[in-house]
């Protein structure tokens, strides 16, 4: 497990347009900078916000990340919760799931979370 | 003295960016309304500069690098770092205040380690208030930090003193200071739970920051806090702060728990200074 690499990775993509540049041309090359393990780097080549999500990416760059990918607001939650149900309980951080996976935007776009 | 105002303002980048799908639009536009009171009567106060304490999310900093205290002493500012089109708020350069805020930072290094930064970029903490506070971009501003977001974070009885002594340095130079603090009180931003509020936790803290209750709020144990207001509550620091700047009672005047899409409880509030 290498957290501050894998979060490392991901502010830079999410602060410095170079980064993404390298990113978006040679994914292998730009991620050959961070010490990253199996599981991080396909979690990472993938997309999967879920994953990283237990992982414990800080929400604070994961929801940098998601946005960046064009991954719309309830969309992004419901990813977080289908990493939760998949791969278990956030392992690191201060942003784990307390609510048991429910919906806490009723009443402005509850409609909206169920359409996902 | 030369403390204008003082107040605080709840920021979070769902206020803007999702605004089009709040079902309770009364209660939005209630809150825009708010915004629009506090719009006036920073402007009543005829600030020269607008000084925010803020979270700033890794606008700036990550971990490997992470000042407890920091000061934007630069020329201008940029932002907001967040898509514009994501957070609905044009990019903007915001003069920055190089002389007062070099004046500030030596001040309160007498007291508190604070580190300073000549380059600042700013996120929806700063930009979201910016947008209903000087929506024309005619303030300049004073953006400082207390990192909220990576732990270790610095105990609320040092933040207290870095209210302390951000006063003392205000008190010391002529320019008029409008000082804000804009933070979130109980919220789970960025996980599943986003939108959920702790309403009675708001309130009492909120009512604690208003009547000056020193004691209480510096009662708050990091642990209690996740556990009772998540981790978005361990903004309290940037209010708590601004409240140690006014050193005196204040009013809500407007608090809602009724606009989960923005994920925060919105509350703006002022001291009397």
């Amino acid at each position: 497990m290498s957290l501050y690499q894998l979060q490392k990775f991901l502010y830079q993509l999410n602060r410095d347009p170079a980064v993404r540049t390298l990113y978006g041309d040679d994914p292998a090359a730009a991620l050959s900078r961070y010490e990253l393990t199996p599981e991080e780097r396909q979690a990472i080549e993938a997309g999967d916000v879920g994953l990283l999500y237990v992982l414990g990416v800080n929400g604070q760059i994961l929801m940098h990340f998601a946005g960046w990918l064009g991954i719309p607001w309830f969309d992004y939650l419901q990813r977080m919760r289908e990493g939760v149900r998949i791969h278990g309980p956030v392992r690191a951080g201060v942003y784990a799931m307390t609510g048991g996976g429910q919906s806490f935007t009723a009443g402005g776009g509850q409609q909206q979370d169920q359409q996902q | 003295m030369t403390l204008c105002y003082s107040g605080i303002v709840s920021h979070a980048p769902g206020i803007t960016g999702r605004a089009d799908l709040v079902q309770n639009t009364s209660v939005r536009d209630a809150l825009y309304a708010a915004f629009a009171r506090q719009r006036a009567e920073i402007e009543a106060s005829k600030p020269d500069v607008l000084l925010l304490i803020a979270a700033e999310h890794f606008a700036n900093f990550f971990m490997n690098n992470m000042p407890s205290f920091c000061i934007g002493t630069g020329e201008s500012h940029t932002g907001p770092i967040e898509d514009p089109v994501w957070l609905k708020i044009p990019a903007r350069r915001i003069a920055g205040a190089p002389e007062l805020a070099g004046c500030l930072v030596r001040s309160i290094m007498q007291s508190v380690d604070m580190a300073y930064a000549e380059e600042w970029q700013c996120n929806h903490g700063l930009m979201v208030p910016l947008h209903f506070l000087d929506p024309d971009n005619r303030l300049p501003l004073i953006p400082m930090n207390i990192n909220c977001q990576g732990p270790p974070l610095a105990p609320l009885h040092r933040v207290w003193a870095f209210g302390e002594a951000i006063r003392e340095a205000v008190d010391q130079v002529p320019e008029r200071i409008a000082v804000l603090g804009t933070g979130g009180i109980s919220h789970w931003p960025a996980t599943p739970d986003s939108g959920k509020i702790n309403e009675a936790w708001d309130r009492e803290f909120l009512g604690r920051l208003f009547t000056q209750d020193k004691k209480a709020l510096l009662s708050y144990s990091d642990e209690d806090t996740y556990r009772d207001a998540g981790q978005g509550g361990f903004e309290i620091r940037t209010l708590i702060a601004a409240a140690a700047v006014a050193g005196t009672p204040g009013r809500l005047q407007f608090y809602t728990a009724e606009l989960p899409i923005f994920a925060v409880g919105c509350a703006i509030g002022r001291f009397w200074v």
